[in-house]
């Protein structure tokens, strides 16, 4: 048992250490990746700042939606992970992980940390703008923990899912199509950018389904001064954490059909 | 016999890619499964190196089990996919380490290990070089020291040398041959170059619509068909090969192999 659980975690931490040497070596694509959060919190959040049609209590609009961002960022990053086991599948990459005494659960926990890792740079990034564009970011350590923890859960969860539907559809083409559909819904049938209780109560129930609606509550409870947390951090992180067992045990499973 | 299977079969809706399946290869044995584009070696290949279950049949590789003990045939084998399956955008080393690891190799050895097989297959001088910049010989040479770090019992290749020019061809024989010298290793391939199996197989399976239709040495098919060579008893064995085998998707897939090799 201690010994499965041992080995379970190592190559867990192998596979993730092949993407952080990727990213060694290529670092310029989490550059480009910085865009969209620029995007969003410059002008979609400047605009509506001005125009206060967002009650957000006494909180300025910008560092409501920072959290929101910072998981929208992670949110964008993972949903579309499962492309690269396509992409690996046809380069015969998956094969060679299958052949290896590797747990199946393991290479997808693994994929789902790296993940993680790009996700966390990403967040790096985010806070170093809102604190540029003046978001009062709390930089405490327990926050920063929660933060970093939060947004490892929230990576995995998403990069899970995408792996999923890349293991059910096994081509580029479809699983790009599916990505975009699955993308936005999830976004805005969240708490990113405003507040549940604005939205019509069909929009309040899928919300509540949806784990992007916890990573943002997690986030915004505790990365910037004055934000509160809904639902409870411990009650989001424990949700968070089934939510992603469960779909890294569903993806173990479907993980090695696409190699056939 | 390091390598059993007993009626191994396997369907795709309504196709039967390997039908029946009786085959043994000895430890330490250097075998070839050879046939025409969709005669069901790389569905064989794959059956009994754990990636796909038979529909029927069985398969025994170091003498477990290929569906029942799939995590102990997993800790004895090897895999060189037809596929370039070095991960290209980090370097030869760095996928050696990454492999090893996943491989169990003891990681005292691994750094000396991986130093050592990058000399032995000449690219000491590659190995902190992204693999993006090697050529597709290196490439291929790389994925064999992958493959063969652990020290497995049988080694699986398929087709190891499409798209690759003589020079590099006759380098990865070189090294086929001297894994199996030096370490005992049992190498189990696929090809469909006759003079590769000439060349290197002690002994020889011909495969055609999943079906095995001949088994021997070199020589021994060459006198059982009456031929002075592998190509013209090939032809003989199989009977017209342009017929129906291979489909669009096999085809791109060695199209698409030769093209990153190249």
């Amino acid at each position: 048992m201690f010994g499965r659980m041992a080995s379970f975690i190592s190559k867990t931490l192998t596979i993730a250490e092949l993407e952080a040497r990727k990213i060694r070596h290529d670092p310029l694509d989490l550059f480009t990746r910085v865009v969209q959060p620029v995007l969003w919190l410059v002008v979609f959040g400047q605009v509506l700042a001005q125009v206060k049609a967002i009650p957000t209590g006494d909180m300025p609009y910008l560092d409501f939606m920072t959290p929101g961002i910072l998981a929208q960022s992670v949110l964008f990053i993972s949903i579309f992970y499962g492309i690269s086991i396509v992409w690996e599948r046809d380069l015969g990459i998956v094969q060679k992980f299958l052949v290896s005494p590797t747990p199946r659960t393991a290479i997808v926990a693994g994929k789902a940390l790296s993940a993680g890792i790009r996700s966390l740079t990403q967040a790096l990034m985010v806070f170093v703008l809102a604190a540029v564009l003046g978001v009062s970011v709390v930089l405490a350590p327990l926050s920063l923990l929660t933060v970093i923890i939060v947004v490892l859960l929230g990576a995995a969860i998403f990069a899970t899912l995408s792996l999923i539907i890349a293991c059910m559809v096994k081509t580029r083409e479809r699983f790009m199509g599916i990505g975009q559909m699955v993308t936005m819904p999830l976004f805005f049938a969240s708490n990113a950018i405003y507040p549940i209780d604005m939205m019509p109560g069909w929009l309040q129930v899928i919300s509540y389904g949806n784990p992007l609606t916890y990573v943002v509550d997690a986030l915004r409870g505790s990365m910037v001064t004055g934000g509160v947390s809904e639902f409870g951090l411990l009650f989001d992180v424990a949700l968070l954490t089934v939510m992603m067992v469960v779909l890294v045990l569903i993806a173990g499973r479907l993980y090695p059909r696409v190699a056939r | 016999m390091i390598v059993r299977t007993d009626k191994l079969t396997r369907r795709f809706d309504g196709f039967t890619a390997v039908d029946s399946l009786d085959l043994e290869v000895e430890d330490g044995e250097i075998f070839g499964l050879l046939g025409p584009n969709g005669a069901g070696k790389t569905t064989t290949i794959k059956m009994l190196n754990t990636l796909l279950p038979p529909t029927s049949g069985r398969a025994f590789v170091n003498g477990r089990d290929v569906v029942r003990e799939s995590s102990k045939v997993r800790r004895s084998i090897g895999y060189v996919p037809q596929l370039l399956s070095a991960e290209a955008s980090v370097t030869g080393y760095e996928n050696l380490l990454i492999f090893g690891k996943l491989h169990d190799v003891p990681r005292k050895e691994l750094e000396e290990r991986a130093r050592k097989a990058l000399e032995y297959m000449g690219l000491e001088e590659f190995g902190d070089k992204l693999v993006r910049t090697y050529s597709g010989g290196m490439v291929r040479r790389l994925e064999i020291a992958q493959s063969s770090l652990h020290h497995p019992k049988v080694l699986f290749l398929d087709e190891p040398t499409i798209g690759l020019d003589p020079v590099a061809r006759r380098a990865v024989w070189e090294m086929i041959k001297d894994l199996r010298e030096k370490f005992g290793t049992t190498i189990f391939l696929t090809t469909h170059f006759m003079d590769e199996a000439d060349a290197l197989c002690d002994r020889i399976g011909i495969m055609n619509r999943g079906k095995p239709i001949s088994l021997g040495t070199p020589a021994e098919l060459k006198e059982t068909t009456g031929t002075s060579n592998l190509d013209e008893a090939f032809i003989k064995l199989t009977g017209n090969v342009l017929e129906t085998n291979g489909n669009v998707r096999d085809i791109q897939r060695d199209r698409n192999t030769a093209r990153r090799l190249g």
